[in-house]
C-alpha cells in the first residue's frame, strides 16, 4: 500500500489573488477607536470654520429667501404656465436623489455582505438624513400657503375632508416621510454602540452625561449585541425596498400624469438608478476631502474610492440606457407628441439642458472604466462634480423641459430662474453642510465597532487574531 | 440594607477574539446561567458559544409590519370611502391598487418602528444605570478588550471554583465588581 497523506498541503493564495485588506497598515483595535475618536475630541480644525462659516451664511441665506417666499407668494420665483413646476420641484429631485446612495450604502449593501460599506455607512447615512430635510423644504414651500400644510397629513381639514390617497402626490408624502423617519433610525441604531465608546472616553461629566443618555446604557454585552444584530439586520432588510419605493414614486408624480415625456414606465426604475448614481457623485465629492482633512485613509482607502467608482459608473450606465431608451420608446410610440417631446429636448431652445446631462452623465462617468483615473483621488473629485451637475440637469430636463411646451403652441414659454430659486438653492447647500460639518464634528462619522468587526484580528478563526494588534 | 456594597460579579479581561470565545464555551459548558461577554463589536460565533438562541426581535418587525399594512388599508379605505366619499374621474372609492403604496410606506415605517422597539425591548434599554458601567476597567470594553462577567447571583457562583475557572480560560486580570 502506498503512504497515506496525513496532512493536505493547502496552496497560499497567489499575490494576484490577495484583497487588499479593508483597514490599511494592520491597525489595532484601539487605533481605530482613537484615530475616529479624535475627529471629535480633538481642537477644532481651521479648515472646519472655514468651512462652517459660509455654510452657515448660506444657511441665513435660506432663511430669508424662505420668509421673502412666504411672506409673499409663490409669485417670487420663475415658475410661469406652462412651466408649473420649476427649480423647486427640480431641486426636491434632486435632493432626495442624492439620499438614496446613502441607504444603498448603509441597507443593500449590507444584505449583500459587502464589508467595504462599513468605512463609509456612517457618513453615508448622514447625508442621506440631511439631502432629505433640503428635498423636504420644497414640497413644503411650493404649495404657497404653507400653513395649510398639514392638509398633506391624515388629518381632517375643518369640513371634515381627508387626503385624497388617490393622488402619487399623497403617496410621496407618505414615502418621503417615512424614508427620513426610517433613515434615521437606522442611522440611530447604528450610533449607540458607538455613543457609548465616546462615553467611555469621555473626560468631561457633562459629555459622560449626554453620551451615556443618548447610548442607552449600552454596555456592548454579548446578549445584546445579538438582538441587537438582528434589529439591523432587519432595518436594512426594510430599508431596501423602501430606498427603492421611494424614487420609484417620486417618479410616479410625474409618469402617472398624461404629459409627454413623463408618462412612461421606464421612470420608476431609471429614476431609483439616477438616485443612486446622483448619490455616490455626492458620496465622493464629501468623503474624498474628508479622509485627507481627518486623516483617516487607512479606513477609507483607495480601494473604498475605486468601488464607489465603479458603482458609480455602472448607474451611469443605466441611466444613459434610460436616456437612450426614453427615445426609442418615443419613436416606437408612434405618438406625435410623445416624439415631438424627445425632438424638442435635442433640439429644441433648451438643447443645452440635454446636452449637459448627456455629456455629464453617460460620458464622464466612461473615464471611470480606467484604473489610472479611479486611482486618481482630485480626478475622482472632479468627475463627481460633474456627475452632481449633471443629475442636476437630468431633473431640469424632465421638468422643466417636459413643461415649456405643452400640447398648445400658443401657451409655449421660455422658462427662467429668478434671484430667489437661485439664492434658496445655494440656501439648501448652507442647510446641507452646516448639519453634515456639525455631525463630523460631534458625532463618530465612522461605524467604529463595524469597522473593528472586519478586521481579521477581529475573527476570532482567523490566524491572526492571536496578535493583540499591529502598529499602533 | 448592608452598609458596604454588595459584589455583583467577577469580571475577566481577554485581550484576543480566540482566548473570550474559548472562556466562553467553558462557562456555558460549566453550566452558568447568569453571565455575559462583552465586546467593542460582536464577535462572529459567539452566540453559539454562549448558547444565546436566535434573537426575538423578528417576531417584532413582523408585528409591526403587519399592523403598519392594516392601518394604512384601513385607513384610506375608512378616509376616502367612508367617511368623506368624493367621486373623481369614476375611480372605485377604494381601490387597494391606489391605496397601496402609502399601506407599502406604513408597513415599512412601523416594522422598523418594531426592530428598533424590540431590541430595546428585549435588551431592557435604555437603562441609566449598570454596576459594570462605574468600573474603570471596563471602560475598555467599548474600547479594545473583551470581558466576561460572571455574576455572584448565579447559583453555581463560588468565589474561589469561578475565579479559578475563569483563570484557567485563560484570563490574566479578574476583579470583583461592586454592585
Amino acid at each position: 500500500m502506498s503512504e497515506v497523506a496525513t496532512h493536505t498541503k493547502v496552496p497560499a493564495t497567489p499575490l494576484e489573488l490577495m484583497r487588499e485588506p479593508l483597514v490599511a497598515n494592520q491597525r489595532s483595535f484601539g487605533w481605530i477607536s482613537d484615530r475616529v475618536s479624535a475627529v471629535t475630541e480633538g481642537k477644532t480644525p481651521k479648515w472646519w470654520w472655514a468651512a462652517f462659516v459660509p455654510s452657515l451664511c448660506l444657511l441665513g441665506l435660506l432663511g430669508a429667501m424662505l420668509y421673502y417666499q412666504i411672506a409673499t407668494g409663490v409669485g417670487v420665483w420663475g415658475n410661469q404656465h406652462p412651466t408649473m413646476w420649476g427649480w423647486d420641484i427640480v431641486n426636491f429631485v434632486w435632493w432626495i436623489g442624492i439620499g438614496h446612495a446613502g441607504t444603498l450604502i448603509s441597507a443593500i449593501l449590507y444584505l449583500l455582505r459587502q464589508k467595504w460599506r462599513t468605512a463609509v455607512n456612517r457618513a453615508a447615512e448622514a447625508m442621506t438624513i440631511f439631502a432629505v430635510m433640503c428635498a423636504g423644504i420644497y414640497p413644503a414651500i411650493h404649495v404657497g400657503r404653507v400653513w395649510f400644510d398639514w392638509w398633506l397629513f391624515p388629518i381632517p381639514t375643518y369640513q371634515g375632508l381627508w387626503p385624497q390617497f388617490r393622488s402619487p402626490l399623497m403617496w410621496d408624502v407618505f414615502a418621503v416621510s417615512t424614508y427620513f423617519t426610517v433613515s434615521v433610525l437606522f442611522w440611530y441604531v447604528g450610533l449607540i454602540p458607538d455613543l457609548a465608546m465616546l462615553r467611555d472616553r469621555a473626560k468631561t461629566k457633562l459629555k459622560q452625561f449626554l453620551f451615556g443618555l443618548f447610548s442607552f446604557g449600552w454596555t456592548g454585552s454579548n446578549r445584546h449585541w445579538s438582538n441587537y444584530e438582528k434589529a439591523y439586520l432587519i432595518l436594512a432588510g426594510l430599508s431596501t425596498p423602501l430606498v427603492l419605493s421611494v424614487h420609484s414614486i417620486v417618479s410616479l408624480d410625474f409618469s402617472v400624469s398624461q404629459l409627454p415625456g413623463w408618462h412612461t414606465t421606464i421612470f420608476p426604475p431609471y429614476f431609483v438608478a439616477g438616485a443612486v448614481f446622483s448619490g455616490f457623485g455626492m458620496v465622493l465629492t464629501l468623503l474624498i476631502p474628508l479622509r485627507s482633512m481627518c486623516h483617516l485613509e487607512d479606513i477609507i482607502t483607495k480601494r473604498h474610492i475605486d468601488v464607489m467608482c465603479k458603482v458609480t459608473l455602472a448607474t451611469g450606465c443605466i441611466v444613459s440606457y434610460a436616456y437612450i431608451m426614453e427615445f426609442i420608446i418615443a419613436w416606437y410610440s408612434g405618438s406625435a407628441m410623445e416624439r415631438f417631446h424627445f425632438m424638442n429636448r435635442a433640439l429644441g431652445p433648451m438643447w443645452w439642458g440635454w446636452v449637459m446631462m448627456m455629456s455629464c452623465n453617460m460620458l464622464v462617468p466612461q473615464l471611470f472604466w480606467f484604473k489610472k483615473i479611479r486611482q486618481n483621488l482630485v480626478v475622482v473629485w472632479i468627475l463627481s462634480i460633474f456627475v452632481n451637475i449633471g443629475m442636476w440637469f437630468e431633473r431640469f430636463v424632465i421638468v422643466v423641459v417636459g413643461l415649456y411646451r405643452d400640447f398648445l403652441p400658443s401657451s409655449w414659454d421660455y422658462y427662467k430662474p429668478t434671484w430667489v430659486d437661485v439664492c434658496t438653492y445655494l440656501g439648501t447647500f448652507g442647510l446641507f453642510f452646516t448639519l453634515f460639518l456639525l455631525f463630523m464634528r460631534f458625532l463618530p462619522m465612522i461605524a467604529v465597532s463595524e469597522i473593528k468587526g472586519v478586521t481579521p484580528q477581529a475573527d476570532p478563526h482567523h490566524p491572526e487574531a492571536g496578535a493583540t494588534g499591529g502598529h499602533s | 440594607m448592608s452598609t458596604h456594597a454588595k459584589a455583583f460579579g467577577l469580571l475577566a479581561e481577554f485581550d484576543t477574539t480566540p482566548t473570550v470565545l474559548h472562556a466562553a464555551e467553558r462557562i456555558r459548558d460549566a453550566g452558568f446561567r447568569k453571565w455575559d461577554v462583552f465586546t467593542p463589536f460582536p464577535i462572529h460565533g459567539m452566540d453559539r458559544a454562549m448558547g444565546v438562541k436566535n434573537s426575538k426581535v423578528g417576531w417584532f418587525a413582523f408585528l409591526g409590519g403587519v399592523t403598519g399594512y392594516t392601518t394604512g388599508m384601513l385607513m384610506i379605505w375608512w378616509m376616502n370611502a367612508v367617511d368623506y366619499p368624493i367621486l373623481i374621474g369614476g375611480k372605485p372609492m377604494f381601490s387597494p391598487f391606489g391605496a397601496f403604496p402609502p399601506s407599502y410606506e406604513l408597513t415599512i415605517l412601523f416594522g422598523a418602528f418594531g426592530a428598533l422597539g424590540g431590541m430595546l425591548f428585549l435588551n431592557r434599554l435604555p437603562k441609566l444605570h449598570h454596576p459594570l458601567l462605574k468600573h474603570r476597567r471596563f471602560a475598555l470594553a467599548t474600547h479594545d478588550k473583551f470581558f466576561v462577567v460572571i455574576e455572584t447571583s448565579d447559583p453555581k457562583y463560588s468565589e474561589t471554583e469561578t475565579r479559578k475557572l475563569l483563570e484557567a480560560a485563560g484570563s490574566k486580570r479578574i476583579e470583583m465588581v461592586e454592585e
